[in-house]
C-alpha cells in the first residue's frame, strides 16, 4: 500500500517541479518588459525608468509555486474527490444547502447588530461599536445589496426571459436622477418619489423594448449597449437640466415615515433618546435596501409562478414555439423589459437618496457589465447564486481596499483596489471552468397555479353536481 | 370539392422568403375529422405551408380560412387562440422544462380549467410521458420528445393538429407508435389532423387523403389509396426503400 503510494508520488513530483520551472520561465518572460520595469514623469516631465526587480521576483515565485502546488497537490486531491464522489453516487442534497436561503435572510437582518456588537465587545465602548461599524453597514452591507438588488432586477430580463441587456445601467441612471432632480424642483418626499422613479425606469424600458422587439442575442445586446450610452450622454450634455459632469448634489435623503435622520431637535436620535451618532441612517438605509432587494427577489418568485413568468422563461427557451402555442411575444418581451427597468429604477432612486449626489460617472457602461457579469457567474435565474455571487464579487472588491499588508509585501504604491478587474476576471474563469452555468446552474420547476387549478376543479364538480 | 364545409382551406396561397418564392399557388384544404397529409421531398416547401398557416411567415397572396375565418392576416399567437395546435418541425419542446411544464404551456398558460382532465389524455396516449412527468424535456430520447410536443400540441384542446414530421429521426418502432396514437386520437374524438411528411408511405397509410408537393407547387392529390396505388408517387417517393 504504502509502497504503490510513494511510487505513484515521485513521478508526479518530478512532473511538479518541471512545470514549476517552466510557468517561473514564462512569468518571468511574460513580466519582464510589463512588472521589471515602470516609466515615470519627473517633475521636468521627463519618463524615467525605475526598475522593480522585487516585484518581478514575487510575480515570478507566485507563478511557479502556484503551478508547483497545483499539479502536485490540487490536481491530485481533486482526482481523488472525483473518484469517491463517483462511489458516493447520489446524496441528499445537504441540509446547510437546503436551509442556505432561510439561514442567509436571517443573518442579513442581524448583520448591523452582530457588526454592532462585536465591535463594542472589541472597543469596549457602545459609541465605538456604533461609530465603528459604519464602515460595515456602509461599505459592505449596503454596496453588496446595492448590486444584489440591480442583479436580480437584471436577472429578469436575462435570466428568465432570457434578453441580453448590456445597458441596464441606463434605468439605474433614470431612477437616479428621477430621485435627484424631482425632489430638488418640487421638494417631494423619498417615499413618494421611489415608486415614481421605478415608473419612470419602466416607461424607459417599454420605450427600449419597443424598437428592440425583433432582435435576440448579439443583435440585442448591442442595441441595448447603445442605450445605455445614449442615456448616459443625454445626462452629460443636457446641462440645463441635469448640470452635465458636475452632477446634482445636496439631495434630500430619506425619511424614516416623516423623521428625518439629522442632529436637530426632530431628528431621529432626539425622538428615540439615543445618542447622536451617523450610524443610524446607515443601518436605516441598509434595511431599506435590504427590503427593496427582498420586494425583487419575492416579486421574481411570485412571477415565475404566473404565466407571465413562465411565459418569460418559454421565450428564452424557444420563440417560435411560443408563438405558436398562443403566447404574444411583443407583450411578454415588453413586460420583462418594464419588470427588470422598475428594479433598477427603485435602487437608481436608493442610490440617489443614499449618495446625496449623483453623476453620469457613476452609470458608465462598466457598472452593466459587473451587473451581467454578477448574474452570469450566479447562474441565470437563480436568485441565491447571483446573491452569493454580488456578496463574493462587490464583497471582494471592497476588501481589496482593506489589504493594507499587501503594501508591505509589493511596496508602498500599490493600490490593491485597482486590481478589483483581475479577481473578477480571475472568478469568471474559476466559475466557467468548474460550473459552465454558474453558482447554481439548475433551473428549479416552477410549482405553477395550484391553487387556481384547486377553486376551477370545484367549480366544475359543483356545475356536475 | 367539399371547400364550402372545409375546417381549414388555403387557397391560392404564395409565400417569399425575401425574394425567393417558397410557395406558388398553393390550395389545400381538410375537412372536419379527418386526416390530411402532404407529402413531398425535401425543400418542397411542406414546412413552409405549415407555417404560413401560422403566419410566420405571413402569406403575400391568396387567403388562408380557419372555420370559416379569414386567419391570412392574423399574428401567430391569435391564430393559436382560435384552437389551432402545432407539433412544429424539429419538435421544439422547451429542454430546461419539466414534461410536466412543457405541458402546461400548450395548456394556454391562462385557461387551466380543463388540464386534469387534458393531461390524464396525453397520459393515456403517451404512457411514456407520465413516467418522465417529472424530467426536464431536454434530457428525453427523440422519441419522448416528439411524443411531448403532441401531448403539448393536445393540450390546447385543438379543433385543427398540424404535425410536422413527427417521423423525424425516429426508430420505426417508435414512428408506429406515434403514427398509431395519432390514428387513435382521430377516431376517439374525431379531430381533424393536418400532416406532413417525407415518410410518405406511412403518412399514406394512416390518413384519409394526401397532397403531393414538388417544389412549391401541389403536384397531385387524391385519396390516399388512390394516391398509394399511383405509379408516378410510387416510383418518386415509395419504392427503393419503405421507411
Amino acid at each position: 500500500m504504502a509502497d504503490t503510494q510513494v511510487s505513484g508520488r515521485s513521478p508526479v513530483f518530478a512532473k511538479a517541479i518541471k512545470e514549476g520551472f517552466v510557468a517561473g520561465a514564462l512569468a518571468l518572460g511574460l513580466f519582464l518588459l510589463i512588472v521589471g520595469f515602470r516609466t515615470d514623469q519627473n517633475i521636468r516631465n521627463e519618463l524615467v525608468l525605475t526598475q522593480r526587480w522585487g516585484l518581478l521576483a514575487i510575480f515570478v515565485l507566485i507563478a511557479a509555486v502556484g503551478r508547483f502546488l497545483l499539479t502536485a497537490y490540487i490536481t491530485p486531491w481533486f482526482a481523488a474527490r472525483s473518484r469517491t464522489k463517483r462511489v458516493a453516487a447520489v446524496r441528499e442534497p445537504s441540509s446547510i444547502r437546503k436551509y442556505f436561503p432561510k439561514i442567509g435572510l436571517l443573518l442579513l437582518f442581524l448583520y448591523p447588530f452582530v457588526v454592532i456588537g462585536v465591535l463594542a465587545a472589541y472597543n469596549g465602548s457602545w459609541m465605538g461599536g456604533l461609530q465603528g461599524s459604519l464602515k460595515y453597514v456602509d461599505n459592505f452591507g449596503i454596496q453588496i445589496l446595492i448590486y444584489v438588488m440591480l442583479a436580480w432586477g437584471l436577472n429578469i430580463v436575462v435570466g428568465l426571459a432570457g434578453l441580453l441587456d448590456l445597458g441596464y445601467v441606463a434605468f439605474y441612471a433614470v431612477g437616479a436622477y428621477s430621485y435627484a432632480l424631482l425632489s430638488a424642483q418640487f421638494g417631494l418626499s423619498f417615499w413618494l418619489l421611489l415608486p415614481m422613479a421605478g415608473i419612470f425606469a419602466a416607461l424607459w424600458g417599454i420605450m427600449l423594448g419597443f424598437p428592440v422587439l425583433r432582435l435576440r442575442g448579439d443583435y440585442l445586446a448591442i442595441v441595448t449597449l447603445a442605450f445605455g450610452e445614449i442615456i448616459r450622454l443625454v445626462l452629460i450634455n443636457w446641462t440645463v437640466v441635469t448640470k452635465g459632469t458636475f452632477g446634482i448634489s445636496g439631495i434630500a435623503k430619506a425619511t424614516l415615515f416623516g423623521i428625518p435622520f439629522t442632529a436637530g431637535d426632530g431628528g431621529f436620535a432626539k425622538t428615540f433618546g439615543l445618542p447622536m451618532s451617523g450610524v443610524y441612517y446607515k443601518i436605516f438605509l441598509y434595511y431599506l435596501i435590504l427590503l427593496l432587494a427582498l420586494l425583487t427577489a419575492w416579486v421574481t418568485i411570485r412571477l415565475r409562478r404566473m404565466p407571465i413568468g413562465r411565459a418569460w422563461e418559454a421565450l428564452r427557451e424557444d420563440e417560435i414555439a411560443c408563438r405558436s402555442l398562443g403566447i404574444n411575444t411583443t407583450t411578454t418581451k415588453l413586460t420583462a423589459f418594464a419588470t427588470g427597468a422598475m428594479f433598477g429604477g427603485f435602487a437608481g432612486s436608493f442610490f440617489a437618496a443614499r449618495q446625496g449626489f449623483v453623476s453620469p460617472e457613476s452609470f458608465v457602461f462598466l457598472e452593466s457589465a459587473i451587473i451581467l457579469a454578477i448574474v452570469v457567474l450566479g447562474g441565470m435565474g437563480s436568485l441565491v447564486g447571483i446573491a452569493v455571487a454580488a456578496a463574493v464579487m462587490i464583497g471582494g472588491t471592497e476588501l481589496l481596499r482593506e489589504l493594507e499588508f499587501l503594501k508591505r509585501i509589493f511596496g508602498n504604491d500599490f493600490t490593491p483596489e485597482l486590481y478589483r478587474m483581475l479577481l473578477f476576471g480571475l472568478a469568471m474563469i474559476v466559475v466557467m471552468v468548474w460550473k459552465p452555468r454558474g453558482f447554481v446552474g439548475n433551473r428549479e420547476p416552477s410549482a405553477f397555479l395550484h391553487k387556481r387549478k384547486m377553486v376551477s376543479s370545484e367549480f366544475t364538480k359543483e356545475g356536475h353536481g | 370539392m367539399s371547400q364550402e364545409k372545409a375546417l381549414l382551406s388555403v387557397e391560392n396561397v404564395e409565400t417569399y422568403y425575401g425574394n425567393i418564392r417558397a410557395l406558388s399557388g398553393v390550395s389545400v384544404h381538410a375537412d372536419p375529422g379527418e386526416i390530411v397529409t402532404l407529402i413531398g421531398a425535401n425543400g418542397a416547401g411542406k414546412s413552409t405551408l405549415m407555417m404560413t398557416i401560422f403566419g410566420m411567415p405571413r402569406a403575400r397572396t391568396g387567403r388562408i380560412v380557419f372555420d370559416g375565418k379569414d386567419i391570412t392576416q392574423l399574428p401567430a399567437h391569435e391564430i393559436a387562440r382560435l384552437r389551432i395546435a402545432q407539433s412544429p418541425e424539429g419538435r421544439r419542446i422547451f429542454p430546461r422544462m419539466t414534461v410536466q411544464e412543457n405541458l402546461q404551456m400548450g395548456a394556454g398558460l391562462d385557461k387551466m380549467e380543463y388540464y386534469d382532465e387534458d393531461v390524464r389524455m396525453v397520459f393515456d396516449l403517451f404512457p411514456r410521458l407520465k413516467e418522465r412527468i417529472n424530467q426536464r424535456g431536454g434530457t428525453l430520447s427523440g422519441g419522448e420528445q416528439q411524443m411531448l410536443a403532441i401531448g403539448r400540441a393536445l393540450m390546447a384542446r385543438p379543433r385543427l393538429l398540424l404535425l410536422d414530421e413527427p417521423s423525424l429521426g425516429l426508430a420505426p418502432l417508435i414512428i408506429k407508435h406515434i403514427f398509431e396514437a395519432i390514428k387513435e386520437l382521430n377516431k376517439s374524438t374525431g379531430l381533424t389532423v393536418f400532416l406532413v411528411e417525407q415518410n410518405a408511405f406511412g403518412a399514406l397509410k394512416l390518413a384519409d387523403r394526401g397532397y403531393v408537393m414538388v417544389n412549391g407547387i401541389v403536384t397531385m392529390s387524391g385519396s390516399s389509396k388512390d394516391l398509394l396505388a399511383n405509379p408516378e408517387v410510387r416510383a418518386a417517393y415509395l419504392e427503393g426503400g419503405r421507411h
